[in-house]
Protein backbone atom coordinates (compact mmCIF):
# COMPACT_ATOMS: atom_id res chain seq x y z
CA UNK A 1 0.00 0.00 0.00
CA UNK A 2 0.69 3.69 -0.08
CA UNK A 3 2.60 4.28 2.72
CA UNK A 4 0.81 6.98 3.86
CA UNK A 5 -2.23 4.78 4.08
CA UNK A 6 -3.90 3.24 7.20
CA UNK A 7 -4.58 -0.34 6.82
CA UNK A 8 -8.69 -0.66 7.45
CA UNK A 9 -8.82 -3.40 10.75
CA UNK A 10 -10.27 -6.47 10.05
CA UNK A 11 -13.95 -7.73 9.57
CA UNK A 12 -13.27 -11.64 10.28
CA UNK A 13 -11.17 -13.96 12.64
CA UNK A 14 -10.85 -17.65 12.00
CA UNK A 15 -9.70 -19.10 15.34
CA UNK A 16 -8.14 -22.68 15.24
CA UNK A 17 -9.03 -24.11 18.75
CA UNK A 18 -7.60 -26.65 18.02
CA UNK A 19 -5.65 -28.96 14.81
CA UNK A 20 -7.01 -31.96 16.90
CA UNK A 21 -9.49 -33.89 14.78
CA UNK A 22 -11.57 -37.29 14.72
CA UNK A 23 -12.00 -37.11 10.96
CA UNK A 24 -8.27 -37.66 8.97
CA UNK A 25 -9.83 -35.64 5.23
CA UNK A 26 -7.02 -35.82 2.90
CA UNK A 27 -7.83 -32.11 1.57
CA UNK A 28 -7.30 -30.31 5.02
CA UNK A 29 -5.74 -27.07 5.04
CA UNK A 30 -4.41 -27.64 8.64
CA UNK A 31 -0.51 -27.17 8.32
CA UNK A 32 1.17 -30.69 7.35
CA UNK A 33 2.89 -30.47 10.86
CA UNK A 34 -0.16 -29.65 12.86
CA UNK A 35 -0.02 -28.02 16.16
CA UNK A 36 -0.27 -30.21 19.37
CA UNK A 37 -2.27 -30.10 22.25
CA UNK A 38 0.34 -29.06 24.85
CA UNK A 39 0.70 -26.03 22.81
CA UNK A 40 -3.35 -24.98 22.73
CA UNK A 41 -3.60 -21.47 23.93
CA UNK A 42 -5.39 -21.96 27.31
CA UNK A 43 -9.36 -20.62 27.95
CA UNK A 44 -8.35 -17.28 28.91
CA UNK A 45 -5.77 -16.14 26.20
CA UNK A 46 -8.58 -17.40 23.93
CA UNK A 47 -10.87 -14.71 26.34
CA UNK A 48 -8.50 -12.03 25.89
CA UNK A 49 -8.00 -12.62 22.12
CA UNK A 50 -11.85 -12.33 21.55
CA UNK A 51 -12.15 -9.03 23.31
CA UNK A 52 -9.20 -7.87 21.77
CA UNK A 53 -10.60 -8.90 18.43
CA UNK A 54 -14.20 -7.20 19.27
CA UNK A 55 -12.34 -4.01 20.30
CA UNK A 56 -10.63 -3.57 17.26
CA UNK A 57 -13.40 -3.93 14.95
CA UNK A 58 -13.38 -7.83 14.00
CA UNK A 59 -17.19 -7.98 13.15
CA UNK A 60 -17.36 -12.47 12.71
CA UNK A 61 -15.66 -14.96 14.30
CA UNK A 62 -14.66 -18.50 12.83
CA UNK A 63 -14.30 -21.25 15.97
CA UNK A 64 -12.61 -23.67 13.62
CA UNK A 65 -9.82 -26.65 14.17
CA UNK A 66 -9.04 -29.36 13.40
CA UNK A 67 -12.28 -30.06 15.33
CA UNK A 68 -13.14 -26.93 17.77
CA UNK A 69 -15.51 -29.35 19.71
CA UNK A 70 -12.59 -30.81 21.09
CA UNK A 71 -11.84 -28.33 23.48
CA UNK A 72 -13.78 -28.54 26.94
CA UNK A 73 -13.98 -25.11 27.23
CA UNK A 74 -15.77 -24.28 23.97
CA UNK A 75 -19.15 -22.79 25.56
CA UNK A 76 -16.81 -20.81 27.65
CA UNK A 77 -15.12 -19.78 24.28
CA UNK A 78 -18.47 -18.67 22.67
CA UNK A 79 -19.53 -16.94 25.51
CA UNK A 80 -16.36 -14.82 25.14
CA UNK A 81 -17.79 -14.14 21.95
CA UNK A 82 -21.51 -13.18 22.80
CA UNK A 83 -20.22 -10.90 25.51
CA UNK A 84 -17.99 -9.23 22.87
CA UNK A 85 -20.71 -8.87 20.48
CA UNK A 86 -18.91 -10.99 18.28
CA UNK A 87 -21.05 -13.41 15.52
CA UNK A 88 -20.09 -16.58 16.47
CA UNK A 89 -19.89 -19.36 13.54
CA UNK A 90 -18.96 -23.23 14.82
CA UNK A 91 -17.60 -24.82 11.65
CA UNK A 92 -17.29 -28.63 12.76
CA UNK A 93 -17.41 -31.95 11.83
CA UNK A 94 -20.56 -32.85 13.96
CA UNK A 95 -19.48 -35.95 14.74
CA UNK A 96 -18.94 -35.58 18.74
CA UNK A 97 -21.53 -33.14 20.21
CA UNK A 98 -24.31 -34.47 21.61
CA UNK A 99 -27.85 -32.87 21.87
CA UNK A 100 -27.00 -31.78 25.74
CA UNK A 101 -23.45 -30.18 24.93
CA UNK A 102 -24.85 -28.13 21.42
CA UNK A 103 -27.87 -26.77 23.53
CA UNK A 104 -24.71 -25.32 25.97
CA UNK A 105 -23.61 -24.46 22.83
CA UNK A 106 -26.41 -22.61 21.52
CA UNK A 107 -27.51 -20.83 25.25
CA UNK A 108 -23.98 -19.85 25.58
CA UNK A 109 -24.82 -17.51 22.22
CA UNK A 110 -23.67 -19.20 19.27
CA UNK A 111 -24.87 -17.72 16.20
CA UNK A 112 -24.50 -20.69 13.46
CA UNK A 113 -23.13 -23.83 12.36
CA UNK A 114 -21.46 -24.85 9.43
CA UNK A 115 -21.14 -28.45 9.17
CA UNK A 116 -19.17 -30.48 6.91
CA UNK A 117 -19.85 -32.66 5.09
CA UNK A 118 -17.28 -34.89 2.96
CA UNK A 119 -19.88 -36.94 0.78
CA UNK A 120 -23.59 -36.81 -0.24
CA UNK A 121 -23.81 -40.46 0.78
CA UNK A 122 -22.36 -42.80 3.90
CA UNK A 123 -19.98 -44.54 1.50
CA UNK A 124 -17.77 -41.31 -0.11
CA UNK A 125 -18.46 -39.38 3.38
CA UNK A 126 -16.74 -42.39 5.63
CA UNK A 127 -13.87 -43.11 2.63
CA UNK A 128 -13.08 -39.60 2.73
CA UNK A 129 -13.20 -38.75 6.32
CA UNK A 130 -11.31 -42.30 7.18
CA UNK A 131 -14.12 -42.85 9.73
CA UNK A 132 -16.31 -45.11 9.53
CA UNK A 133 -20.30 -43.86 10.83
CA UNK A 134 -19.42 -40.35 10.08
CA UNK A 135 -21.92 -39.48 7.63
CA UNK A 136 -24.67 -41.03 9.93
CA UNK A 137 -23.48 -39.16 12.98
CA UNK A 138 -23.38 -35.96 10.73
CA UNK A 139 -27.14 -36.14 9.68
CA UNK A 140 -28.25 -36.86 13.31
CA UNK A 141 -26.07 -33.94 14.39
CA UNK A 142 -27.67 -31.58 11.66
CA UNK A 143 -31.49 -32.85 12.81
CA UNK A 144 -29.94 -31.63 16.21
CA UNK A 145 -29.20 -28.22 15.24
CA UNK A 146 -32.42 -27.33 13.09
CA UNK A 147 -34.51 -28.83 15.82
CA UNK A 148 -32.79 -26.21 17.81
CA UNK A 149 -33.84 -23.28 15.51
CA UNK A 150 -29.77 -23.01 14.77
CA UNK A 151 -28.96 -22.22 11.62
CA UNK A 152 -27.01 -24.65 9.60
CA UNK A 153 -24.98 -24.21 6.49
CA UNK A 154 -23.35 -27.28 4.87
CA UNK A 155 -20.23 -27.19 3.36
CA UNK A 156 -19.05 -29.54 0.96
CA UNK A 157 -15.31 -29.78 -0.34
CA UNK A 158 -15.24 -30.87 -3.94
CA UNK A 159 -12.04 -32.69 -5.67
CA UNK A 160 -12.04 -35.87 -8.02
CA UNK A 161 -13.47 -38.67 -5.43
CA UNK A 162 -17.04 -36.51 -4.57
CA UNK A 163 -17.73 -34.22 -7.66
CA UNK A 164 -20.17 -36.33 -9.11
CA UNK A 165 -22.24 -35.83 -5.94
CA UNK A 166 -22.88 -32.12 -6.47
CA UNK A 167 -27.12 -32.77 -6.98
CA UNK A 168 -26.84 -35.27 -4.18
CA UNK A 169 -25.39 -32.50 -1.97
CA UNK A 170 -27.68 -29.81 -2.56
CA UNK A 171 -30.87 -32.67 -2.42
CA UNK A 172 -28.71 -33.69 1.16
CA UNK A 173 -28.51 -29.53 2.40
CA UNK A 174 -32.58 -29.55 1.14
CA UNK A 175 -33.42 -32.20 3.28
CA UNK A 176 -31.39 -31.72 6.63
CA UNK A 177 -32.71 -28.05 6.58
CA UNK A 178 -29.72 -25.57 6.29
CA UNK A 179 -30.15 -22.31 4.78
CA UNK A 180 -26.85 -22.60 2.67
CA UNK A 181 -24.55 -24.53 0.69
CA UNK A 182 -20.81 -24.19 0.51
CA UNK A 183 -19.75 -25.52 -2.42
CA UNK A 184 -15.73 -25.24 -2.34
CA UNK A 185 -13.49 -26.79 -4.78
CA UNK A 186 -10.75 -28.12 -2.62
CA UNK A 187 -7.81 -25.56 -2.77
CA UNK A 188 -4.15 -27.08 -2.71
CA UNK A 189 -2.51 -25.95 0.86
CA UNK A 190 -1.30 -28.14 3.22
CA UNK A 191 -2.72 -32.13 3.33
CA UNK A 192 -4.28 -30.98 -0.03
CA UNK A 193 -1.31 -30.06 -1.90
CA UNK A 194 0.30 -33.44 -0.37
CA UNK A 195 -2.36 -35.12 -1.79
CA UNK A 196 -2.97 -32.72 -5.28
CA UNK A 197 -3.16 -35.83 -7.35
CA UNK A 198 -5.82 -37.70 -5.74
CA UNK A 199 -8.00 -34.57 -5.54
CA UNK A 200 -7.69 -32.73 -8.65
CA UNK A 201 -10.59 -32.99 -11.40
CA UNK A 202 -10.12 -32.73 -14.90
CA UNK A 203 -10.93 -29.60 -16.98
CA UNK A 204 -14.04 -31.23 -18.01
CA UNK A 205 -15.14 -32.71 -14.39
CA UNK A 206 -14.67 -28.74 -13.38
CA UNK A 207 -16.72 -26.69 -16.21
CA UNK A 208 -19.28 -29.27 -15.66
CA UNK A 209 -19.44 -28.80 -12.40
CA UNK A 210 -19.54 -25.06 -12.08
CA UNK A 211 -22.50 -25.47 -14.40
CA UNK A 212 -24.55 -27.81 -12.25
CA UNK A 213 -24.22 -25.04 -9.46
CA UNK A 214 -25.21 -22.32 -11.37
CA UNK A 215 -28.32 -24.26 -12.60
CA UNK A 216 -29.05 -25.54 -9.20
CA UNK A 217 -28.53 -22.15 -7.17
CA UNK A 218 -31.08 -20.34 -9.71
CA UNK A 219 -33.89 -22.93 -9.41
CA UNK A 220 -33.49 -22.67 -5.53
CA UNK A 221 -33.38 -19.22 -5.39
CA UNK A 222 -34.71 -17.83 -1.99
CA UNK A 223 -34.92 -21.52 -0.69
CA UNK A 224 -31.21 -22.16 -0.18
CA UNK A 225 -28.05 -19.88 -0.45
CA UNK A 226 -24.91 -21.44 -2.30
CA UNK A 227 -21.96 -19.93 -2.62
CA UNK A 228 -19.33 -21.78 -4.78
CA UNK A 229 -15.74 -21.11 -3.73
CA UNK A 230 -13.99 -21.79 -7.01
CA UNK A 231 -11.42 -24.32 -8.29
CA UNK A 232 -7.83 -22.43 -8.97
CA UNK A 233 -5.41 -24.47 -11.43
CA UNK A 234 -7.79 -24.47 -14.15
CA UNK A 235 -8.61 -20.74 -14.07
CA UNK A 236 -7.53 -18.06 -15.96
CA UNK A 237 -7.72 -15.51 -13.43
CA UNK A 238 -6.50 -15.86 -9.45
CA UNK A 239 -8.43 -15.84 -6.98
CA UNK A 240 -8.61 -12.73 -4.96
CA UNK A 241 -6.94 -14.47 -1.80
CA UNK A 242 -8.24 -13.47 1.69
CA UNK A 243 -9.26 -11.00 -0.56
CA UNK A 244 -5.95 -9.47 -0.32
CA UNK A 245 -3.41 -9.87 2.28
CA UNK A 246 -3.78 -8.66 5.57
CA UNK A 247 -6.90 -6.72 4.42
CA UNK A 248 -10.29 -7.81 5.83
CA UNK A 249 -9.42 -11.25 7.86
CA UNK A 250 -6.63 -12.65 10.52
CA UNK A 251 -6.29 -16.18 11.45
CA UNK A 252 -4.95 -17.69 14.86
CA UNK A 253 -3.00 -20.78 15.40
CA UNK A 254 -3.99 -22.85 18.20
CA UNK A 255 -0.65 -22.21 19.78
CA UNK A 256 -1.51 -18.33 19.40
CA UNK A 257 0.41 -17.70 15.93
CA UNK A 258 -1.23 -15.15 13.95
CA UNK A 259 -1.49 -15.09 10.34
CA UNK A 260 -2.65 -13.36 7.59
CA UNK A 261 -3.89 -16.32 5.89
CA UNK A 262 -4.36 -20.34 7.19
CA UNK A 263 -1.21 -21.09 4.64
CA UNK A 264 0.90 -18.72 5.69
CA UNK A 265 3.32 -20.32 7.05
CA UNK A 266 4.64 -22.17 4.78
CA UNK A 267 6.22 -18.31 3.42
CA UNK A 268 9.68 -19.42 5.26
CA UNK A 269 10.99 -15.62 5.33
CA UNK A 270 7.73 -14.42 7.28
CA UNK A 271 7.87 -13.24 11.18
CA UNK A 272 4.72 -14.46 12.73
CA UNK A 273 3.81 -12.95 15.96
CA UNK A 274 2.06 -14.93 18.70
CA UNK A 275 -0.80 -13.75 20.97
CA UNK A 276 1.35 -14.10 24.03
CA UNK A 277 3.58 -11.76 23.43
CA UNK A 278 1.60 -9.03 21.22
CA UNK A 279 -1.67 -7.04 21.05
CA UNK A 280 -3.61 -8.66 18.46
CA UNK A 281 -4.09 -4.53 17.40
CA UNK A 282 -0.46 -4.28 17.12
CA UNK A 283 0.03 -7.57 15.48
CA UNK A 284 -2.71 -6.54 12.92
CA UNK A 285 -0.80 -2.95 12.05
CA UNK A 286 2.86 -3.72 13.18
CA UNK A 287 3.64 -7.03 12.78
CA UNK A 288 6.06 -7.63 10.00
CA UNK A 289 4.04 -10.51 8.33
CA UNK A 290 0.89 -8.48 7.86
CA UNK A 291 3.04 -5.96 6.39
CA UNK A 292 4.76 -7.76 4.02
CA UNK A 293 2.20 -7.98 1.11
CA UNK A 294 -0.51 -5.48 2.33
CA UNK A 295 -2.29 -3.10 -0.25
CA UNK A 296 -0.42 -2.80 -4.12
CA UNK A 297 3.39 -1.88 -3.64
CA UNK A 298 4.47 -5.24 -3.24
CA UNK A 299 3.26 -5.79 -6.12
CA UNK A 300 5.62 -7.35 -9.43
CA UNK A 301 5.04 -4.46 -12.48
CA UNK A 302 2.42 -7.11 -14.61
CA UNK A 303 -0.02 -6.36 -11.09
CA UNK A 304 1.08 -2.88 -10.95
CA UNK A 305 -0.29 -1.84 -14.58
CA UNK A 306 -3.39 -4.55 -14.60
CA UNK A 307 -6.72 -2.88 -13.94
CA UNK A 308 -7.53 -5.87 -11.66
CA UNK A 309 -4.94 -5.17 -9.12
CA UNK A 310 -7.37 -3.98 -6.25
CA UNK A 311 -9.79 -6.94 -7.25
CA UNK A 312 -7.57 -10.24 -7.51
CA UNK A 313 -5.06 -8.02 -5.02
CA UNK A 314 -2.14 -10.43 -6.96
CA UNK A 315 -3.86 -14.16 -5.84
CA UNK A 316 -2.49 -16.09 -3.45
CA UNK A 317 1.04 -15.31 -2.51
CA UNK A 318 1.62 -18.94 -0.56
CA UNK A 319 0.98 -20.35 -3.94
CA UNK A 320 3.40 -18.09 -5.89
CA UNK A 321 6.28 -18.88 -3.35
CA UNK A 322 4.94 -22.74 -3.81
CA UNK A 323 4.57 -22.66 -8.06
CA UNK A 324 6.93 -19.92 -8.83
CA UNK A 325 9.52 -20.53 -6.12
CA UNK A 326 9.18 -16.28 -5.24
CA UNK A 327 5.98 -15.35 -2.93
CA UNK A 328 6.40 -12.00 -4.31
CA UNK A 329 5.48 -13.20 -8.01
CA UNK A 330 2.11 -12.98 -9.59
CA UNK A 331 -0.02 -15.92 -8.63
CA UNK A 332 0.78 -18.18 -11.33
CA UNK A 333 -2.87 -19.05 -12.01
CA UNK A 334 -3.19 -15.66 -13.66
CA UNK A 335 -3.01 -16.04 -17.60
CA UNK A 336 -0.28 -13.07 -17.75
CA UNK A 337 2.07 -15.18 -15.42
CA UNK A 338 5.09 -16.54 -16.97
CA UNK A 339 4.34 -19.65 -15.09
CA UNK A 340 0.55 -20.17 -16.33
CA UNK A 341 1.21 -22.68 -18.69
CA UNK A 342 3.25 -25.22 -16.54
CA UNK A 343 0.30 -24.78 -13.82
CA UNK A 344 -2.43 -25.93 -16.46
CA UNK A 345 -0.12 -28.77 -17.15
CA UNK A 346 0.56 -29.96 -13.78
CA UNK A 347 -3.48 -30.01 -13.06
CA UNK A 348 -3.51 -32.20 -15.89
CA UNK A 349 -1.36 -34.43 -15.32
CA UNK A 350 -2.45 -34.66 -11.68
CA UNK A 351 -6.49 -35.13 -12.81
CA UNK A 352 -4.56 -37.96 -14.76
CA UNK A 353 -2.67 -39.42 -12.15
CA UNK A 354 -4.42 -42.23 -9.55
CA UNK A 355 -3.05 -41.75 -6.41
CA UNK A 356 -4.51 -42.71 -3.02
CA UNK A 357 -5.36 -40.63 -0.30
CA UNK A 358 -2.65 -39.79 2.51
CA UNK A 359 -4.86 -39.83 5.33
CA UNK A 360 -4.22 -36.10 7.40
CA UNK A 361 -2.67 -37.35 10.86
CA UNK A 362 -0.39 -36.13 14.05
CA UNK A 363 3.51 -37.44 12.54
CA UNK A 364 4.64 -40.56 15.25
CA UNK A 365 7.46 -38.72 17.07
CA UNK A 366 8.69 -40.10 20.02
CA UNK A 367 7.93 -37.44 21.89
CA UNK A 368 3.87 -38.41 21.26
CA UNK A 369 1.27 -36.12 21.14
CA UNK B 1 -38.14 -12.44 -7.11
CA UNK B 2 -40.25 -13.08 -3.87
CA UNK B 3 -43.84 -11.17 -4.25
CA UNK B 4 -44.39 -9.55 -0.54
CA UNK B 5 -47.46 -8.51 0.56
CA UNK B 6 -48.31 -5.43 2.79
CA UNK B 7 -50.24 -7.72 5.46
CA UNK B 8 -46.94 -9.83 5.94
CA UNK B 9 -45.22 -9.34 8.84
CA UNK B 10 -41.19 -9.61 8.47
CA UNK B 11 -38.89 -10.30 11.30
CA UNK B 12 -34.84 -11.24 11.06
CA UNK B 13 -34.20 -15.06 11.46
CA UNK B 14 -32.24 -16.50 14.04
CA UNK B 15 -28.63 -15.96 13.11
CA UNK B 16 -28.85 -12.51 11.33
CA UNK B 17 -28.29 -9.74 14.09
CA UNK B 18 -28.31 -6.11 13.11
CA UNK B 19 -25.75 -4.45 15.27
CA UNK B 20 -24.02 -1.18 15.34
CA UNK B 21 -19.92 -0.82 13.87
CA UNK B 22 -18.50 1.61 16.17
CA UNK B 23 -14.84 0.72 14.49
CA UNK B 24 -15.75 1.57 10.98
CA UNK B 25 -18.71 3.96 11.49
CA UNK B 26 -22.75 2.82 10.23
CA UNK B 27 -24.12 0.16 11.10
CA UNK B 28 -24.28 -3.89 9.48
CA UNK B 29 -26.38 -6.61 9.21
CA UNK B 30 -24.36 -9.91 10.20
CA UNK B 31 -25.61 -13.10 8.95
CA UNK B 32 -24.19 -17.10 8.24
CA UNK B 33 -20.38 -16.14 7.33
CA UNK B 34 -21.70 -12.17 5.68
CA UNK B 35 -21.34 -9.16 6.70
CA UNK B 36 -23.91 -7.05 4.64
CA UNK B 37 -23.00 -3.07 5.59
CA UNK B 38 -25.80 -0.49 5.70
CA UNK B 39 -26.24 2.55 4.34
CA UNK B 40 -28.77 5.07 6.22
CA UNK B 41 -31.85 4.49 4.74
CA UNK B 42 -31.25 0.42 4.81
CA UNK B 43 -30.45 1.04 8.48
CA UNK B 44 -33.60 2.54 9.01
CA UNK B 45 -35.75 0.57 7.27
CA UNK B 46 -34.24 -2.86 8.65
CA UNK B 47 -34.44 -1.11 12.55
CA UNK B 48 -37.90 -1.08 12.23
CA UNK B 49 -38.24 -4.90 11.33
CA UNK B 50 -39.33 -6.13 14.98
CA UNK B 51 -41.07 -9.29 14.16
CA UNK B 52 -44.59 -7.88 15.03
CA UNK B 53 -45.28 -5.02 12.81
CA UNK B 54 -46.46 -5.37 9.37
CA UNK B 55 -44.83 -4.53 6.16
CA UNK B 56 -47.57 -2.07 5.37
CA UNK B 57 -47.28 -0.49 9.45
CA UNK B 58 -43.87 -0.06 8.54
CA UNK B 59 -44.20 1.82 5.69
CA UNK B 60 -46.65 4.15 7.25
CA UNK B 61 -44.08 4.84 10.30
CA UNK B 62 -41.56 5.28 7.74
CA UNK B 63 -43.81 7.79 5.22
CA UNK B 64 -44.06 9.81 8.81
CA UNK B 65 -39.91 10.04 9.43
CA UNK B 66 -39.39 10.84 5.63
CA UNK B 67 -42.61 12.62 5.02
CA UNK B 68 -42.43 11.19 1.51
CA UNK B 69 -44.64 9.79 -0.99
CA UNK B 70 -46.03 6.50 0.27
CA UNK B 71 -46.22 4.99 -2.89
CA UNK B 72 -42.14 5.67 -3.72
CA UNK B 73 -41.54 4.25 -0.19
CA UNK B 74 -43.47 1.54 -0.48
CA UNK B 75 -42.09 0.30 -3.35
CA UNK B 76 -38.57 0.94 -2.21
CA UNK B 77 -39.00 -0.85 1.31
CA UNK B 78 -40.91 -4.22 -0.41
CA UNK B 79 -37.38 -3.93 -3.10
CA UNK B 80 -35.37 -3.67 -0.34
CA UNK B 81 -37.22 -6.35 1.63
CA UNK B 82 -37.76 -9.07 -1.49
CA UNK B 83 -33.73 -8.72 -1.78
CA UNK B 84 -32.73 -9.91 1.87
CA UNK B 85 -35.63 -12.56 1.23
CA UNK B 86 -33.92 -14.28 -0.85
CA UNK B 87 -30.08 -14.08 0.70
CA UNK B 88 -32.53 -15.59 3.67
CA UNK B 89 -31.67 -12.42 5.61
CA UNK B 90 -35.28 -11.49 6.26
CA UNK B 91 -38.20 -14.05 6.17
CA UNK B 92 -41.75 -13.38 6.14
CA UNK B 93 -43.73 -14.88 9.69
Amino acid sequence: MASSEVPQPPMGMLAELTHRCPLQCPYCSNPVALERRRHELDTATWQRVFAEASEMGVLQVHLSGGEPALRPDLPELVQACADAGLYSNLITAGVNINRARLETLADAGLDHVQLSVQGATPEVTDHIANMSGAHARKRAFAAEVTALGLPLTLNAVIHRANLHQIDDFVELAIELGARRLEIAHAQYYGWALVNRAALMPSREQVMSALERVEAVRERLQGRLVIDAVMPDYHARLPKPCMNGWGRQSLNVTPSGKVLPCHAAETIPHLEFWNVADHGLREIWYDSPAFNAYRGTDWMPETCQSCERKEIDWGGCRCQALMLTGDAAQMDPVCEKSPYHDEVQTLAVLDAAGDADFTYRRFARTPEGA
Amino acid sequence: MTAIQESDIVRLPRGVRLREDKQRGGWVLLAPERVFQLDGIAQTVVSEVDGERSVGTIIDRLCDTYQAPRERIAEDVTTMFAGLIEKRVLEVM
